[in-house]
């Protein structure tokens, strides 16, 4: 996002105001549309936030509701639900670090060592198709192979093998989450991988092979220090959104599984805020929520100066 | 945040395509210096990117296959078909013919349609307007944009913003609340920034506005990433569905075909209000795995028609990007 803020004016503005009004009006009018629609639908909820000081009526709308302070704060802290739902969500993100975050990695190395460029560009089209899958399409999908009468199970049961429902246990659901979003995700995260490694100077892989340098000696001295940006970027941006584990694919599940492994910090404000009429509460989560996001992004980034590294934005 | 992910996606991209022209070159054959590799390497590496092909291809495979079977097909497998036996296309027949499926079909296509007409515009616009340094204001309206990636109000404010304007069960609530993606702005933006200054010139200095700069030189010239924009608003309406959840849970007349394939797919119910009106009448119990087969693959067709197109502008898209910049 540097790049935004970093071109210089290509003439200087020594025209007055009006007359700089004039020359660029049909330039301001076309940003109305998109102004307008943030405004109303971006700007205008933020004052919504007051409603989590509130016990909001929706009879009486945002003005006339009664101010409560930090009673929903309160209320939240004290629910057993909440923190339920704060475990679930920082347990999952754990677990999607460990087990998510080296995959793209892996397969960006080996995709690009494949030597045809078409072979490795047919792999990765194939490989990227269930990013553009709807969630309910992916977990359709997951159901059919691995559900109760899914072709797993089928499989089992036409050995006499006693079956084995992984859609609906609770226990295994962590796993069942991470490999959802490794099978729809991982493939398009090997993109930025893949552009750091070509942007690898070819001519460092030759000279250190000249000097004697074996394969697993090249990946650790030249490779891996190539990539290492990217890959502090991408980890900065995955402990930013640590309280953001995925929210459709949450609602969708959360029938089969149950609420007590399903619900997450972004299902809670729907379940016990919109669906229970109770919107105080639920915009009091996401308030919560929200904060301690900018301040994850905040940490993560100093993390990322500290390494030496640009993270999200630069110093 | 997705969405800042996405930006240093895009930048990166430009460079990877940009230099795969030097890599064709440089790299169709194995470099002298490098060893040759292994037996056992060479398998394992088949065989991994071999799963990685696999378990996306072989569950659409199944998918496809079940969707063309007999129920006595699908009776004898004991559920889903692997391979085709008696191939028909009766489950699409039946799927084409009942009313929530053609219905749930227009309103999808309807709301990608008229939605990335919506959202392209506008963003097209804001882009171009944004686009010219030194343009009154445009740093302050950057700033404003921006700031919504990283700031907002969360579901229940938005909620409670758009059912106040009366978008409750309106189909505008689908669409308007997020027709504005400011990451595609700042990917547009980019791009005619690039433009060529003195092409722009010479047409100012022809009288042109900038209007006629928009769509005379700026808009033919970045035909690529126009469409690949319109394309990336495209599959995303095509997939919402929470927005229904959200704004139309229970008009079941009202829903798109994501919301039909989560209802009596997904969960296996009937569609509800679908006894008492006659509506729906095939899927009202639980309706035959090749019909179902049939609606996941509806849901799929339409991506997978845009996919090369989206793959070919993909790379042209980024690959100017790249001589651009």
């Amino acid at each position: 996002m540097s790049s935004v803020d970093t071109e210089p004016p290509a003439r200087k503005n020594k025209l007055s105001l009006r007359v700089r009004l004039r020359r660029d009006r049909s330039l301001l009018l076309m940003t109305v549309p998109a102004v307008a629609l943030l405004l109303v639908f971006n700007y205008v909820p933020l004052f919504g936030l007051l409603t989590a000081f509130q016990d909001y009526n929706p009879l009486v709308g945002v003005w006339n509701s009664e101010w409560v302070g930090l009673a929903q704060f309160e209320a939240l802290f004290g629910d057993s639900l909440f923190w339920g739902s704060l475990t679930n969500t920082l347990y999952l993100s754990f677990v999607q670090l460990i087990l998510f975050f080296p995959i793209p990695i892996a397969l960006a190395l080996l995709l690009n060592s494949v030597l045809s460029e078409r072979l490795r560009n047919l792999i990765q089209s194939i490989a990227y198709l269930p990013h553009f899958f709807s969630w309910v399409l992916a977990i359709t999908i997951f159901q059919q192979m691995f559900g109760g009468a899914g072709l797993l199970n089928q499989f089992l049961r036409s050995n006499d093998i006693s079956t084995w429902d992984i859609m609906t246990n609770p226990d295994t659901f962590v796993l069942l989450i991470t490999s959802q979003a490794i099978w729809k995700e991982a493939g398009w995260s090997i993109i930025v991988f893949l552009a750091a490694l070509a942007a690898i100077n070819t001519d460092l892989y030759e000279s250190s092979a000249v000097d004697g340098a074996g394969r697993w000696r090249r990946l650790w001295h030249i490779t891996l220090p190539g990539m290492a940006g990217v890959i502090m970027l991408m980890l900065v941006l995955r402990l930013g959104n640590a309280l953001t584990v995925g929210f459709e694919q949450f609602l969708i599940q959360r029938q089969a599984v149950g609420h007590e492994a399903a619900d997450v910090l972004d299902t809670f404000a729907f379940y016990y805020g919109i669906a229970t009429n109770n919107y105080s509460y639920g915009a009091a989560a996401g308030l919560f929520k929200s904060v301690i996001s900018l301040l994850l992004i905040w940490g993560a980034n100093k993390l990322a100066h500290a390494f030496g590294e640009d993270g999200l934005y630069r110093k | 945040m997705t969405e800042t992910l996405t930006i240093e996606r895009t930048r990166d991209e430009r460079d990877v395509t940009g230099r795969t022209a030097v890599r064709k070159r440089r790299r169709g054959k194995r470099p002298v210096w490098e060893e040759p590799p292994t037996a056992a390497g060479q398998t394992a590496k088949g065989l991994t990117l071999g799963v990685v092909v696999a378990v996306v291809l072989v569950p659409l495979w199944i998918i496809v296959v079940t969707s063309l079977s007999t129920q006595a097909a699908v009776n004898r497998a004991g559920g889903l078909v692997i391979w085709p036996t008696d191939v028909t296309f009766e489950a699409y027949r039946v799927m084409l013919g009942d009313p929530t499926v053609r219905n749930a079909l227009l309103v999808s296509l309807g709301i990608t349609v008229v939605g990335t007409v919506v959202s392209l515009v506008v963003s097209v616009l804001c882009a171009y307007g944004l686009s010219r340094s030194g343009s009154v204001a445009h740093r302050f309206i950057l700033v404003l944009l921006i700031l919504t990636m990283f700031l907002s109000g969360g579901l229940i404010p938005t909620f409670l913003v758009v059912t106040e304007l009366g978008g409750y069960g309106q189909y505008w609530a689908l669409i308007l609340p997020g027709a504005v993606s400011v990451f595609n702005i700042l990917v547009l933006r980019a791009f005619y920034s690039d433009t060529s200054a003195d092409l722009i010139e010479a047409a100012r200095i022809d009288g042109a506005g900038d209007w006629r700069i928009l769509w005379s030189i700026v808009l033919p010239t970045s035909r690529a990433v126009t469409a690949v924009v319109a394309l990336f608003y495209g599959v995303g309406y095509w997939n919402s569905f929470f927005n229904v959840m959200l704004y139309m849970p229970t008009d079941s007349e009202k829903w798109p075909l994501q919301y039909v394939l989560l209802t009596y797919v997904n969960r296996g119910n009937g569609l509800p209000g679908s006894v008492n009106s006659g509506f729906g009448s095939q899927f009202a119990q639980t309706a035959p795995l090749s019909l179902q087969m049939a609606v996941v693959v509806l849901t799929i067709v339409p991506l997978l028609l845009v996919y090369p197109f989206m793959q070919k502008h993909f790379r042209v898209g980024v690959l100017t990007g790249a001589v651009k910049g």
